[in-house]
């Protein structure tokens, strides 16, 4: 049982990082991997998508439809962005850097402005349960479960839908995407607005076990990178795989070392990693295929 | 001026088109008018601007004076999607596949052709290419240079376009597959009555599918030559040896 119970703890914390991992860089990667874009305010969006969703629920919606407020937002400031800057600046990945980067300060410190330097949020919703000597929240459950939930409803959108099948190619060969009929700029928009909205859901998944900070997105970003500098391009062969990874790196230092260690141990594979596999884990898969 | 282009039967025209690269034109006033349900060859020596033609066609390359005028409408202000949903197929020089794509799937990205306003007809596509039926769980980019040149074909026409911009069939294909696509090509011409232009350095090839032939030299098109022409040799000295 002492065996069982201390199995139980760690998948339960490798899950619970896999999942933080996963929702937080989703989002990065779809707008690295198919448009190239470094999008600095990633964690922005997040912090609008959690701000949004307790605004939702103090307002009285329940929790479910606060996210769902949440993401929307998040997409839709992500779309009129797309429009307004970022379309500017394709082909030019270090001024979309400093222009993402300038987003993010001004969304920041104009949250900090108008809301205050913290808020009240909700509380973690359902109870806890209890597994051999731990006690451990329900939510976190709901966490992973929705993780997986966006990988699959993602694996569906990128390769049963006409939007996934013109999104690919546009990222293949994006002049000849064009030249079959496909509005490949629009198509730009909407995988921004995409990547934004999934940033939005992040932050409203986690807005009831967060404090209410404009600087909350830092939080995540570091983590998302990390994650996708391990798995390079692409969502399915590598922001899953290098979640799982690091996920149970993260999970194995943390519990025997400490938070501390579980985050060093974070760069260190992420040093290593860049040294073995410049492309990334999915750059890896896809050469070994061919 | 839609009525006037139907009645004179002419698809596709160019007039005064200048195009090329960074401020430089390639182009240097293309006069060309292709009539509804022909095959014409454009030929012409490397560098002569054939390539940037067929890109400045499909709007790859914005025209820098002059007009492209297609079924009677001035298309040269409008993106390549644009001009793909009016019903204008390009199959590229080197093909271009979406190499990590399935043959499927690259084929659906065709049905835009058209807007997808017209159903897309696969088994027309795969009786006219069987080698697609067969491999259509295949990546494309695992394909031979042949196969491929089959796949960018079949994914203009499962979209029914009324024109197709050929660049280079030939280019990298054995000789048994260009005369196999040479056969494929004059076959959708007569049978679906596409209008298809292409560019083409192959003698075999042009003779195989010209029903007229413009002979293109720095940037302009110089003369029109009757494709049976080419079995002179002086001919083919003059204007396409290098």
């Amino acid at each position: 049982m002492e065996i069982l119970s201390a199995l139980f703890a760690f998948l339960y914390q490798a899950g619970d990082a896999f999942a933080f991992l996963v929702l937080a860089a989703c989002g990065l990667a779809i707008i690295f991997g198919m448009m190239g874009v470094i999008n600095l305010a990633h964690g922005e969006f997040i912090m609008c998508g959690a701000y949004v969703t307790v605004f939702a629920v103090r307002a009285g919606l329940p929790l479910p439809l606060g996210i769902a407020c949440g993401t929307l937002a998040a997409g839709l400031v992500g779309i009129l962005l797309e429009l307004l800057v970022v379309r500017h600046l394709y082909n030019r990945p270090l001024d979309t850097i400093v222009a993402t980067w300038g987003i993010s300060l001004i969304a920041t410190q104009g949250v900090l402005i108008l809301l205050g330097s913290t808020m009240r949020g909700v509380g973690t919703p359902l109870s806890s349960f209890t597994f051999g000597d731990y006690s451990y929240s329900q939510y976190r459950l709901v966490l992973m479960a929705a993780a997986v939930v966006v990988l699959v409803l993602l694996y569906l959108i990128f390769n049963k839908t006409r939007f996934g099948v013109h999104a690919r190619a546009t990222i293949q060969v994006p002049h000849m995407a064009e030249a079959l009929g496909v509005n490949t700029r629009l198509i730009y928009c909407l995988t921004f607005g995409l990547g934004s909205a999934l940033a939005g859901l992040t932050g409203g998944l986690y807005a009831p076990t967060m404090t209410m900070v404009p600087s909350m997105g830092a939080t995540f970003i570091m983590e998302a990178f990390v994650t996708v500098v391990v798995g390079g391009a692409d969502v399915f062969l590598g922001t899953a795989p290098a979640a799982a990874v690091l996920g149970v790196i993260k999970a194995a230092m943390t519990s025997w070392q400490g938070q501390l260690a579980g985050q060093i141990s974070m760069l260190i594979a992420v040093i290593i990693v860049i040294r073995v596999l410049p492309n990334g884990i999915s750059g890896w898969l896809l050469r070994e295929r061919g | 001026m839609m009525t006037d282009a139907r009645t004179s039967g002419s698809l596709l025209a160019m007039s005064g088109l200048r195009s090329g690269y960074g401020g430089k034109p390639v182009l240097q006033g293309v006069e060309l008018t292709v009539e509804q349900g022909t095959i014409a060859a454009v030929i012409g020596r490397n560098g002569v601007g054939k390539s940037t033609l067929m890109k400045t066609l499909i709007g790859l390359l914005p025209a820098m004076d002059g007009a492209v005028t297609f079924e009677g409408r001035d298309i040269s202000g409008l993106k390549p999607h644009q001009r793909a949903h009016l019903g204008i197929g390009y199959v590229p020089q080197g093909r271009e596949v979406f190499p990590r794509m399935t043959v499927e799937e690259n084929l659906k990205v065709g049905e835009m052709i058209h807007g997808a306003k017209k159903p897309a007809d696969y088994d027309r596509v795969y009786d006219f290419f069987p080698i697609l039926r067969e491999r259509r769980k295949q990546r494309a980019g695992t394909m031979s240079g042949g196969q491929q040149q089959q796949l960018a074909i079949g994914r203009v026409l499962v979209g029914s376009p009324s024109l197709i911009l050929l660049d280079e069939p030939s280019e990298g294909i054995q000789p048994s597959i260009v005369q196999e696509i040479a056969r494929i090509v004059v076959e959708l011409n007569r049978s679906m009555g596409i209008t298809i232009v292409f560019v083409e350095q192959n003698l075999e090839m042009i003779r195989a599918m010209a029903r007229h032939c413009y002979v293109m030299d720095k940037g302009r098109i110089v003369t029109e030559v009757a494709p049976e022409q080419l079995n002179d040799r002086e001919t083919v000295r003059r204007y396409l040896a290098v």
